[in-house]
């Protein structure tokens, strides 16, 4: 099991570092690689939505963490000189204190209203982007500059972005490494003692505290993880448009990343990646369908929620049985 | 200030009405409807079309908002939510169904009615004037009128026949109202049918003031969201309340916080939020729902 595992990782990398660039250059669809890049940042948010779901909350509110990380790198290097390199964590850690503070109080809810407190945040989110001066309201902060180089050592890890002949195929492969980094993170968290614990609060809170786990705790790290995720993706997206506005992340976004967890399946770590990816990628391929894309498009997910009502990955369990 | 006290029962009737809808469905199948603000966007266009185009009086415009959004709601509850429900395994699945039938009918909306901001006439001219205390358009206040006599109606509905004690059962306890013989589905699909067309009706009402366009029902989602989270998911007086409350905070943080800047809205969700840190299940809720 665990060789086939490998193997698997293995085939998956490799399709993301050389297949990919291949095709697309065989193609020649050169727009693919934004496609993607954006496919793997926000299944990077997407996953850490899937973390809360693991915990047994229903997270529409990563959209207010994406737009916090976003304006927390932007400032940082538009204002303070930061590196993209040294902004990127640091949004994420912004965005984790901020989430322990904003879930402290309202980790204590359950279900629904946990997940209208949520929907409400990013509305909150987007106003007090609106509303503070160092954010410059609705003008939003413009012409961020591209990531420069990242060394250690004096070793190059990455090379200016502005030097290279595409910084597309750059972003590209920062986002899949990202992704990837994430996802092994989200893997390993599963796969422990936290994980284990994680479980136990999905299941019946009351118990879980009662045989002595730290529910109060877990909740809100397992929270200040995920949205970590969101201030990442947040974060790296502006990097890549060079522009942040209040209505760069909004309510459709954060509901977008509950839709994709629930699209590819909440028992499984790769969900919200599949989930993201068949959602962004419909939604584009039903372009050339015009004015009737939403109608399309809307109708499929119906469909789909009809025919799969636990996910597309699902479909694993029903072979196992 | 009576001024304010005045506007903000006004907007608070509009508000309760939706959040009525809203919170019937919630109590009765547990599904938060993310697609009430376009059921009501969709109620405002169909009165619109009966009123604008076929010429039709305005009441008769209501009465069909209200009937197309009825049928609207149980062919969504019958052939939807209830197959999903009973084959998923979480009942939160039951959202991205929701938010699917929003995209969807944001698109309906989009492909029959268009884009534009649609308006009908006023139903009454003149505007009632007292001494320039309380000063108000006869219309908002036949509006006013009309909207707190539809909640009369609806809870002399759920408190005296015997379809709204069958629903009230339901949403109490499941089993066991099962046990005593009521019919779960077909008041599941009642409720929702219900809900659905307050819904309509808001939107039929509300044509005639502010207006609708397709961008209206994200809004007024989150505003119902809100109202169901101050007054207590699920329960009918407190979405009621819930909608009197944000009418008024509305209507009072428009006047005060005007020489603050736009920060009305963001003051009304910081205040949700510690009031919801001291008291999870809003004003008359159960704990938990």
């Amino acid at each position: 099991m665990q060789k086939k595992n490998l193997v698997l990782i293995a085939l998956f990398m490799a399709l993301a570092y050389i297949g990919v660039p291949w095709i697309i250059g065989v193609s020649g669809r050169t727009d693919f690689y934004y496609t993607l890049t954006s496919v793997a940042l926000l299944s990077i948010a997407s996953g850490g939505v899937w973390l809360t779901f693991y915990i047994g909350r229903i997270n529409i509110g990563q959209g207010a963490y994406a737009l916090a990380g976003g304006y927390v790198s932007a400032v940082l290097m538009t204002q303070y000189g930061f590196s993209f390199w040294a902004s990127l964590p640091l949004a994420g850690l912004f965005c984790a204190g901020l989430a322990v503070l904003i879930g402290l109080p309202i980790l204590r809810l359950r279900g629904v209203y946990f997940a209208m407190v949520t929907l409400v945040l990013t509305e909150v989110m987007r106003l007090t982007a609106l509303a503070l001066s160092i954010t410059q309201g609705a003008k939003g902060i413009t012409s961020i500059p591209l990531p420069g180089e990242l060394s250690v050592f004096g070793v190059t890890l990455v090379p200016d972005f502005s030097t290279m002949e595409n910084p597309k195929v750059g972003f590209y492969w920062m986002a899949v490494t990202l992704m990837i980094i994430a996802f092994a993170v989200l893997w390993r968290i599963v796969n422990s003692r936290l994980g284990h614990l994680c479980r136990s609060l999905q299941q019946n809170e009351e118990l879980a505290s009662s045989i002595g786990v730290n529910t109060a705790y877990l909740r809100v790290i397992a929270y200040a993880i995920s949205s970590f995720f969101g201030g990442i993706a947040g974060a790296s997206f502006i990097a890549i448009s060079q522009s942040i506005y209040p209505s760069s992340f909004q309510v459709v976004d954060s509901v977008n990343f509950m839709l994709n967890c629930f699209l590819g399946g909440l028992g499984y770590v790769l969900g919200p990646m599949l989930g993201t990816l068949m959602l962004y990628f419909g939604w584009d391929l039903l372009f050339t369908t015009g004015k009737y894309q939403l109608l399309i498009y809307s109708s499929l997910l119906i469909a789909l929620m009809l025919a799969l009502p636990n996910g597309v990955l699902s479909l694993l369990d029903r072979k196992k049985a | 200030m009576e001024q304010i006290i005045v506007n903000g029962l006004y907007l608070g009737a509009q508000y309760a009405l939706i959040a009525l809808g809203l919170t019937l469905i919630f109590s009765l199948m547990n599904v938060l409807n993310f697609a009430h603000g376009q059921m009501y966007v969709l109620g405002g266009f169909v009165t619109y079309t009966a009123v604008a185009q076929f010429k039709l009086p305005f009441v008769i415009g209501l009465v069909l908002s209200a009937v197309v959004l009825a049928v609207v709601g149980g062919l969504v509850e019958k052939y939807l939510f209830r197959p999903v429900i009973k084959k998923s395994r979480r009942e939160e699945s039951t959202m991205l169904l929701a938010a699917g039938i929003a995209f969807f009918l944001d698109a309906v909306i989009l492909l029959v009615f268009g884009e534009k901001q649609r308006g009908i006439p006023k139903i009454i001219d003149g505007v009632f004037n007292w001494d320039f205390i309380i000063v108000m358009p006869y219309d908002r206040i036949v509006i006013g009128v009309i909207a707190i006599l539809i909640i009369a109606a609806f809870i002399l509905f759920m408190q005296y026949s015997r379809a709204g004690r069958a629903m009230r059962a339901l949403a109490q306890d499941k089993v066991a109202a099962t046990l005593m013989g009521v019919a779960v589905d077909r008041y599941s699909m009642l409720g929702f049918a219900l809900g659905a067309a307050l819904a309509g009706l808001v939107g039929g009402l509300l044509v005639t003031i502010t207006g609708i366009n397709l961008g209206m029902g994200g809004p007024a989602s989150i505003k119902a969201f809100m109202m169901i989270m101050i007054g207590g998911a699920g329960v009918i007086s407190g979405a009621i309340a819930g909608g009197f409350i944000l009418g008024m905070m509305e209507s009072v943080g428009l006047t005060v916080l005007s020489e603050y800047g736009d920060i009305t809205y963001l003051v009304i969700f910081a205040s949700l939020m510690v009031f919801l840190s001291l008291r999870p299940q809003g004003l008359m809720g159960k704990p938990w729902g």
